[in-house]
């Protein structure tokens, strides 16, 4: 088995290096050369194991390494993702910052989809395989199935971040919102999903609990929903095996139609299904009571599978798509509105009888907000997705701060709230080194938030409206520099924004540094020891 | 008929029937006789123990379930 795993490690690195030779861009070149690195990399390190005696490893616990791993990688590509948000949200205020000499690889152009993936996919994909890894394993008292599958996820994941990531930089994309990169990337996601779906549900399937605790769900219909969306979109032909670029098979506004049939389930399952798995068990746990309404959470469930679907085309209005179909997926927005509601309703009632916790509980303070930025946006977003609505939010900052305030806020905090959570868990410490300081990430954030999202309501607003002013003869008013002009002082003002959403997972970086650091407490601390401050 | 037409008469007739009936389905067979013991258990089970033991088994965790937990609207 060694033997054959040299070959195979040592095959990948001459095709690579082959590949690396044959090039026909930059980006694929760079690719291949990443590609024979770990390669290279992994065929050393097998090598140094052959024929020595590998301990067995402990199988009678829960397998929590990935999970633990998943953890640092989701603050790390946090951070990272944060700080490309906040330097390109500078650039669009001050555009000196696209420097001359970065022309072509960081400029805004190249370094917005490097933000836009880094805290969707990284920062929340990771969050999601870590949760999910360690939420399976709880709810259904069994050990992830499938050996180190699971940290083939893990490293196959950071291998796809890795390659998206500099592709961006050297200009390889599909030209896809949040699905840019390009064929040989998409396949190999591929690949990583299919495993992720086999851990999780081979994990679900050996389960010793006689239901399937709701999280759960949730998870599933995001991994398959996820690896469906992901390959239609994705179908695309190679112009040459040794190139980066691709040519769609779908073409005009079919092509449109499937990009925003997937970009708002990405939005849905991923951000939305994914994010309430979480939530159903992390809230529930902290609060220390449980969901307060089970049938709730059912009825939800699949009021969301089926109503999210069909959503899409309210990205198309005043657009080649037929009216009938920006209807529907106008009709299917609004109605829409009620399962997301009963989500949010859901987590925040399960603290009823112990309110006092968002009073003396940072952790449970950070869920709170998050399910209340989950309703602002849920409420927002089919408000949006009216026609008559859209014809003035449309292509305007409105749309930005709206994603904002649904990513920082529901996806942020809740992701924030789950890394306090399993810190101690995983590294066996009785709480977070400081409570003071999740207090300070807590406020650093919100007020980044709505920083960000009340700047983004006037800028896009105020954007709308002189983009269709008309004079009496029917000119229009402003030009597109007018507009830009007039934004300059809320783009300061985005930018703090982010600027203290940054600060405040600075602070949460380094308070889980040194809650690992710390000297672990005797084992068998009691479950949610989370002192009143 | 081509293709299209096909597809699209079927879609606009039997799976929008199945679908909705697969639908309202669920939501009847949440409130089914003998659910509200069964989800109160479920929504419980993240209660039992958090330490993976060979020995435990799944009669024993079942039955320790929500033992410390206050519920009052179950």
């Amino acid at each position: 088995m060694d033997y054959l795993k040299l070959a195979m490690f040592a095959m990948i690195a001459l095709l690579a290096a082959i590949a690396a030779n044959f090039g026909h861009d930059l980006a694929y070149t760079v690719h291949a050369v990443i590609i024979m690195l770990v390669a290279g990399g992994m065929f050393l390190w097998q090598l140094r194991q052959v024929d020595e005696d590998k301990p067995l490893p402990d199988v009678s616990g829960y397998m929590d390494g990935p999970v633990r791993y998943g953890v640092v990688a989701t603050a790390f590509w946090g951070v990272t993702g944060f700080l490309v948000g906040v330097f390109i949200a500078l650039q669009l205020a001050f555009p000196v910052l696209n420097f001359d000499w970065s022309e072509g690889y960081a400029n805004f152009g190249r370094l917005r989809p490097l933000h836009t993936s880094a805290v969707i996919f990284a920062f929340g994909g990771n969050a999601l395989i870590a949760t999910s890894f360690y939420v399976v394993q709880r709810t259904s008292a069994a050990r992830l199935w499938g050996g180190n599958l699971a940290w083939f996820v893990f490293w196959g994941y950071q291998l796809f971040i890795v390659l998206a990531a500099t592709g961006y930089l050297l200009g390889s994309t599909q030209s896809k919102e949040y699905a840019e990169p390009e064929w040989y990337i998409d396949i190999w996601l591929t690949i990583v999903w299919v495993c992720y779906l086999a851990v999780f549900l081979g994990t679900i399937i050996k389960r010793r609990e006689p239901h399937i605790y709701v999280a759960n769900w949730f998870y599933l219909a995001f991994i398959v929903t996820v690896a469906m969306l992901h390959v239609v979109n994705n179908i695309s032909i190679p112009v040459s095996i040794f190139g980066s670029k691709s040519v769609q098979v779908f073409a005009g506004v079919q092509d449109a139609m499937v990009q925003w049939w997937y970009g708002h389930n990405a939005v849905g399952f991923f951000l939305t299904a994914g994010f309430l798995g979480m939530m159903y068990y992390f809230v529930p746990k902290q609060a220390g009571r449980p969901v307060y309404s089970y049938k709730l959470s059912i009825i939800h469930f699949w009021a969301l599978i089926f109503l999210y679907i069909w959503a899409g085309p309210h990205h198309l209005h005043y657009t080649a798509l037929p009216d009938w179909a920006g209807t529907l997926g106008m009709v299917f927005s609004i109605v829409l509105w009620m399962p997301s509601w009963g989500g949010m309703i859901n987590g925040l009632m399960t603290l009823e009888g112990a309110w006092d916790k968002i009073r003396t509980d940072p952790i449970i303070r950070m869920f709170v907000a998050s399910l209340a930025f989950y309703g602002m946006s849920t409420f927002e977003g089919p408000m949006m997705s009216i026609r008559a609505v859209n014809s003035l939010s449309h292509y305007t900052d409105w749309t930005i701060g709206h994603v904002h305030s649904g990513a920082l806020g529901w996806n942020g905090l809740i992701t924030f709230g789950c890394l306090y959570f399993l810190t101690p868990k995983l590294w066996g410490r009785a709480r977070m080194y400081s409570m003071s300081a999740i207090n300070w990430h807590f406020w650093l954030a919100t007020i980044g938030i709505v920083l960000y999202a009340a700047s983004m309501w006037v800028t896009g607003i105020m954007e709308g409206l002189m983009w269709r002013e008309v004079d009496a003869n029917g000119f229009l008013v402003n030009s597109f520099a007018d507009t830009v002009a007039a934004k300059f002082p809320m783009y300061v003002v985005r930018a703090a924004g982010g600027g203290l959403f940054l600060a405040g997972a600075l602070i949460m970086v380094w308070n889980m540094w040194m809650t690992v650091r710390a000297a672990p407490v005797h084992q068998g601390a009691p479950n949610n020891a989370i002192p009143a401050e | 008929m081509d293709t299209y037409s096909i597809f699209r008469q079927i879609a606009d007739s039997w799976v929008l029937l199945a679908m909705f009936a697969f639908f309202i389905g669920c939501i009847l067979w949440v409130f089914r006789p003998g659910a509200r013991d069964e989800y109160a258990q479920a929504a419980g089970s993240i209660f039992n123990d958090d330490e993976l033991t060979s020995a435990k088994d799944p009669a024993e965790t079942s039955s320790n379930t929500r033992l410390d937990v206050p519920h009052d609207n179950a």
